[in-house]
């Protein structure tokens, strides 16, 4: 045993009598939101070391996890990638089925607000073979009512008209193509005027007078007067405007994605149709005479 | 052996006894005078008797250990008799250093002279309060002045009755 010198006898001694009444005092103490003071001292004597000890066996748990314990890792590595990619493909896939539900909801919706226009969804399976006309080749034809001449539509705007029926299949003339047209009018003025395809992105709308007050962004509607599509349906908007002789050049951005289309409705109809449209401005004028044709009864 | 050297072995210091039950029965005396007198002479709580018989019976007995054993055993008694608010161990840990600083310094010093007796009970009521401050501020978190006027002059008059006190103490000694 180890002897204590007498001179500090009383020095140990007073420590220990000391540090008897210190635990005394914590055992009693209690602070209004630490509990105990004992309590408090022994957990802040203790926590270092329960630190420390979770620190480092932290540390061995991770050193062995990462750079001992790595026998399949590349086996496992290879699997995930592969899952990864088959999950991306999926992703892919569902987004698309995704983009193509919300089409067809919108086109659905079109529909059923339309109620009174008879009309058929198709898919567009083919574009135009050759550069010189633009057209779309549609997965209905003659056996789902489709007939030359038919209007096609999508929820944004005008599209074409059918040029060729098949049995199965059908050919639509976009109406960017430069054969292409459609009886149309500024939804705001109600100036008539055609607007054809120029073989470019932009239609050209022929035969406003220099005079007639035309302003860029002012929407192109359908007239009706060329009995394939009914009366409103949006045509563009007017995306530039230059004086002419003599008549104004106004270039029409389409309404309808002609670039990226999916999914059309084909008017069911050779004869004129009124389309229902509870969105006509208050500034409208009056039709011209013959423009606005009764609804007849329609074929479904 | 009634005599002890001194840490240089200079001078030879004399080792006080005393009677059987003297100390015992002085510090409880201490004690009642402590918690009654104050009853009756408010000015009286600045005293502490416990203080002075602690200092004293260290001063005189010079024995490191017993010093700070009587301090603890003189200050957990405070403590019990002070009521709830004061913890066992607050009087007892300064008393109990006061003990020991006081029998250490009586091993070196002749502390029999009056002056020097005030002087001491001067520097260890200063010592006292500064050690129940501290346990207060550590161990309980109770904000206190370390030192005002007032503790200032109850270090003086302490030191002046103590050199009363003390003289009545002495003569418990054994001759």
């Amino acid at each position: 045993m180890v002897a204590i010198p007498s001179r500090h006898k009383s020095l140990v001694l007073l420590t220990g009598v000391i540090i008897l009444q210190v635990l005394m005092l914590a055992v009693q103490i209690k602070r209004e939101s630490e509990g105990r003071l004992i309590r408090i001292w022994t957990v802040g004597a203790v926590s270092p070391f329960e630190r420390a000890g979770s620190s480092s066996f932290g540390w061995f748990r991770d050193a062995w996890r990462k750079y001992f314990a790595l026998q399949n890792t590349t086996k496992v590595n290879e699997q995930i990638r592969r899952e990864n990619d088959a999950l991306k493909l999926q992703i892919s896939q569902l987004q698309g089925k995704a983009a193509e539900a919300d089409r067809l909801a919108a086109l659905l919706n079109f529909r059923q607000s339309h109620a009174n226009v008879p009309m058929i969804g198709a898919r567009v399976i083919g574009t135009g073979a050759g550069t010189a006309s633009l057209m779309i080749q549609l997965d209905r034809g003659e056996r789902d009512g489709i007939r030359k001449n038919m209007g096609v539509i999508t929820p944004d705007g005008v599209v074409g008209k059918v040029v060729e029926s098949y049995p199965n299949a059908s050919q639509v003339l976009l109406l960017t193509d430069k054969e292409s047209g459609v009886g149309a009018m500024l939804a705001d003025s109600r100036i008539q005027s055609p607007v054809g395809g120029q073989g470019e992105p932009l239609l050209v709308m022929k035969y406003v007078p220099n005079d007639d007050e035309v302003n860029p962004g002012e929407r192109v509607v359908t007239s009706g007067m060329d009995r394939i599509f009914p009366r409103d349906l949006p045509v563009g908007t007017v995306a530039e405007i230059k004086p002419g002789n003599p008549f104004k050049q106004i270039r029409v951005k389409p309404a309808a994605s002609l670039e990226r289309l999916e999914e059309v409705l084909v008017l069911l109809t050779l004869h004129p149709l009124e389309m229902k449209n509870e969105e006509r401005p208050a500034n409208a004028q009056p039709s011209a005479p013959g423009a606005a044709s009764p609804p007849r009864a329609a074929r479904r | 052996m009634n005599d002890a050297f001194d840490i240089r072995g200079e001078s030879h210091i004399e080792v006080h006894k005393f009677r059987a039950g003297a100390i015992i029965i002085a510090t409880l005396l201490a004690l009642v005078i402590q918690a009654s007198f104050p009853l009756h002479f408010a000015r009286a709580a600045v005293l502490d008797f416990p203080l002075l018989v602690t200092i004293y019976f260290g001063l005189s007995r010079r024995n490191p250990s017993t010093g700070l054993l009587l301090g603890m055993f003189i200050g957990l008694l405070q403590d019990s008799l002070s009521g709830p608010t004061v913890p066992l161990g607050l009087y007892g840990i300064a008393k109990t250093i006061i003990g020991y600083l006081a029998s250490s310094i009586g091993a070196r010093l002749d502390t029999e002279h009056p002056a020097a007796r005030f002087a001491l009970t001067a520097a260890f009521f200063v010592a006292h309060q500064g050690l129940i401050v501290l346990t207060r501020r550590i161990l309980l978190a109770q904000p206190e002045p370390w030192f005002n006027m007032h503790l200032f002059l109850a270090a003086l008059v302490n030191a002046f009755v103590a050199v009363f006190v003390f003289l009545l103490l002495d003569r418990l000694r054994k001759n």
